[in-house]
């Protein structure tokens, strides 16, 4: 019944924000929000630019990837030289060179993946200048790039499709600092820890037990991890912890922060190409699909634990291993669903023990492309991909020229549609038959049998797609994982990026082709339909085989272990 | 390119400052004046309520098994006892989850393990008590793992059933609001109340 609630609440609270965020995005991206503008105008002035000074949609890659490019290098330059900087009352010595490379892709690409436990490796001038710093930019490029794709739309005969810069600065600023700060405050105020003193040693007469308890900046770390679908936290266990998730309003609110930004994204996207029935069609998309995977997730997490029955412990309160009290398994089911699904990849839990259908849930939330709602702009630029697409298949069906909003959708869309649609698939594909087929690759994996080829499995793509959250048995800090893991969330992201700008530039380019009773509609269920079996397909085909050699034979494996 | 590369660079040099120390330190200052106790740990006078302990007497409510039976810390790392966050499983500088999978044959063994350690004190074990946490320092147990330990502390301690089943009624908190989370108790504060009392 708890739970019952819990989805209640869940819904009328970003029912709202899709509806009042949403349209407050439109307006800071629409340059009409100032209330910060004593902040905003020095920067664009130190960095001789200005909201009027339009890029091309090449011009606006170029600072996306050279930014990106400085961020990497600033990032890998503070892991490796921690140890000579100050706030480092741990004294950690500097990291590795190979960690620090997968670690410094990892923050600049949103991903967040984490070879290290935070609390034994991270100095806090790297928690906060390294790690924090790249849970702000990383979402604000993201959700740039999803902007300029709706601008391609929006727009028409345009050779310009906005300034990075300018973007990227409105969105830190009016969306993702008010937010992260207020909820950095709750956060706190129920238990989440933020001190810059170091550890503490403590004592309890009780029993004898003698604790050194880390400690950090971690609360507002934690609001901007959520918000900005980072995943990335503090402490090695993540939101499981007490210190960056003490209760069950931290947990729901977490859950709310994931999912807020990707879903309220449609709204934005409707208001700004003129019709909300557009976004909300986007939207349906992804609830419908997000909605099953919770379902289906949840039910798994709520059997029992084969091993744990086989010892002859039966459960009514679902799978516990790997889980924590206070949250129980069906909350921590849908925290599961909404980190993987919108690639953020925090956990509350250890994914590793999950259900073996349960494990399913998760890893095909990834493989579905991260669409359903997606990471923070990554979910909508990437789902207007898969948009296009469907309309493609329509307009062949009916035998037209393809529309979408009005924009005919020729070779060269599709091509670049297309192009962004494969690259995951095939990084991932790829890079999991490299690691199973090499002796560096399988020495990873905590687990035997079926479970250990998950864990591979899991790792290339939760990495291939930006998440982030992992089969933490898989022992990943090794030369081998720490390079070909950075390797695939590097073409994870900009492989992708690239050819989303290139089809956002190209639409910009385009008239707009007046509605006649032909079109193919764009707004209704069938459309919806349509582009969930484009998702459906396109994961289902790439994947299945992969997935039939993990979880699926786990699952049916009965009675046996490993 | 060059207008690109002195841009990345001038807003590299912003973000750094402004998107992470001001933000943490003006988060921190916030934290710090407003919620002390909480920005701090949550640190009373045996412990973090939010951290869990390894309670092994039979005088007190046992937490979570993240730090004992098969998971016990490994004396050779030099670790005196107790879930210490920064050491778990006995491995120092780690603190996680046991991550073992759903068929995996070691966690079939430890859970009979743990099963035939409960059955040893007089307890029969409900599933928390059998499984490992996500954080590997869970402070809570449910009130039903608590109740199951009656004859343990009861037979320990000489305190009647009656009494530890009111004690315990009054430390269950319910799922907050009535529906987010679960019910939970927390073990070291149950256990100070305990201690009080015998």
């Amino acid at each position: 019944m708890g739970f019952f609630f819990t989805i209640v609440a869940l819904i009328v609270l970003l029912g709202f924000t899709w509806r009042y965020l949403g349209s407050y995005m439109e307006a800071v991206f629409d340059g009409r929000v100032h209330w910060l503008g004593w902040l905003e105008r020095p920067i664009y002035r130190a960095l001789h630019t200005s909201p009027e000074q339009e890029q091309t949609w090449k011009r606006y890659a170029g600072a996306m990837i050279v930014f990106s490019a400085v961020s990497l290098v600033f990032t890998y330059v503070i892991l490796r030289i921690q140890g000579s900087l100050p706030l480092n009352p741990q004294h950690m010595g500097g990291v590795g060179s190979a960690l620090s490379f997968n670690t410094a892709s990892s923050f600049v690409t949103n991903t967040n993946w984490q070879n290290y436990g935070g609390e034994t490796t991270m100095s806090y001038f790297s928690q906060i200048g390294a790690l924090t710093v790249q849970q702000f930019v990383t979402p604000a490029v993201g959700i740039a790039v999803a902007i300029v794709v709706v601008r391609g739309f929006s727009r028409r005969n345009s050779p310009t499709i906005g300034n990075f810069w300018v973007d990227i600065t409105r969105c830190m600023l009016y969306v993702l600092l008010p937010i992260a700060f207020l909820f950095g405050i709750i956060f706190v105020a129920q238990g989440a820890v933020e001190t810059l003193a170091g550890t503490v040693s403590i004592r309890d007469a009780l029993n004898g037990v003698t604790q050194t308890i880390p400690r950090g900046p971690i609360g507002f770390m934690e609001s901007i991890k959520q918000l900005g679908t980072n995943g990335g936290g503090f402490l090695d266990t993540n939101s499981a912890t007490t210190f960056e998730n003490p209760t069950g309003l931290t947990n729901f609110l977490s859950i709310y922060l994931l999912l807020s930004i990707p879903f309220a994204l449609t709204y934005t996207f409707g208001k700004m190409v003129g019709s909300v029935r557009h976004g909300v069609a986007l939207l349906s998309v992804m609830v419908l699909l997000f909605g099953v995977w919770v379902g289906f997730t949840s039910y798994a997490e709520h059997q029992n634990n084969p091993a744990v029955a086989a010892a002859g412990i039966h459960s009514t309160v679902g799978n516990t291993e790997g889980k924590e009290v206070r949250f129980g398994d069906t909350s921590t089911a849908l925290f599961g669903v909404s980190s993987t699904m919108t690639s953020t990849g925090s956990a509350d839990a250890s994914y590793d023990s999950f259900t073996p259908m349960g494990g399913f849930g998760l890893l095909t939330g990834m493989m579905l492309g991260e669409v359903t709602p997606g990471g923070t702009g990554s979910g909508l630029y990437t789902l207007l991909i898969y948009a296009v697409i469907a309309v493609f298949i329509g307009g062949l069906m009916i035998g037209r020229t393809p529309e979408y909003l009005g924009k005919k959708i020729q070779a060269r869309e599709v091509k670049l549609a297309g192009l962004g649609a494969l690259v995951m698939p095939i990084a991932v594909l790829i890079f999991t038959g490299i690691a199973v087929s090499i002796a560096a690759g399988k020495a990873g994996p905590l687990n035997g049998g079926p479970h250990g080829f998950s864990e591979i499995l899991y790792a290339l793509t939760s990495q291939g797609n930006n998440n982030g959250s992992a089969f933490g048995g898989l022992t990943g800090n090794t030369p081998f994982y720490n390079i070909i893991g950075a390797i695939d969330m590097l073409i994870g992201r900009f492989g992708i990026m690239i050819p989303v700008l290139a089809l956002g530039g190209a639409l910009a380019e385009k008239n707009v082709v007046p509605e006649s009773l032909g079109t193919f509609r764009t707004d209704n269920g069938m459309f919806v339909g349509l582009t969930i079996g484009v998702i459906l397909i396109i994961g289902g085909l790439t994947f299945f085989p992969a997935i039939s050699l993990g979880p699926i034979v786990e699952q049916l494996s009965h009675g046996r272990f490993f | 390119m060059l207008v690109h590369l002195r841009r990345s660079l001038v807003m590299a040099v912003f973000c750094l400052i402004f998107f992470g120390f001001i933000y943490a330190f003006a988060g921190t200052g916030v934290s710090q004046l407003f919620f002390k106790s909480q920005a701090d740990g949550s640190i009373t006078a045996n412990g973090s309520t939010l951290i869990g302990q390894n309670w092994t007497s039979p005088k007190f409510f046992h937490g979570r098994p993240d730090d004992f039976g098969p998971y016990a810390a490994n004396p050779k790392n030099n670790v005196a006892g107790g879930d210490n966050p920064l050491v778990a499983n006995g491995v120092s500088g780690e603190s996680a989850a046991t991550n073992l999978g759903p068929r995996s044959k070691v966690l079939l063994a430890n859970t009979k393990k743990l099963v035939k350690y409960w059955h040893s004190m007089g307890v029969n074990p409900t599933p928390d008590l059998v499984t490992t946490s996500g954080s590997g320092y869970d402070p809570d147990i449910s009130p039903q793992d608590a109740y199951v330990q009656i004859p343990m502390v009861s037979k320990a301690t000489g305190l009647s059933p009656k009494l530890l089943r009111a004690l315990i009624k009054s430390h269950s908190r319910s799922a907050q609001w009535g529906f987010l989370g679960s019910s939970y108790i927390d073990v070291l504060q149950l256990n100070e109340a305990l201690a009080k009392l015998s």
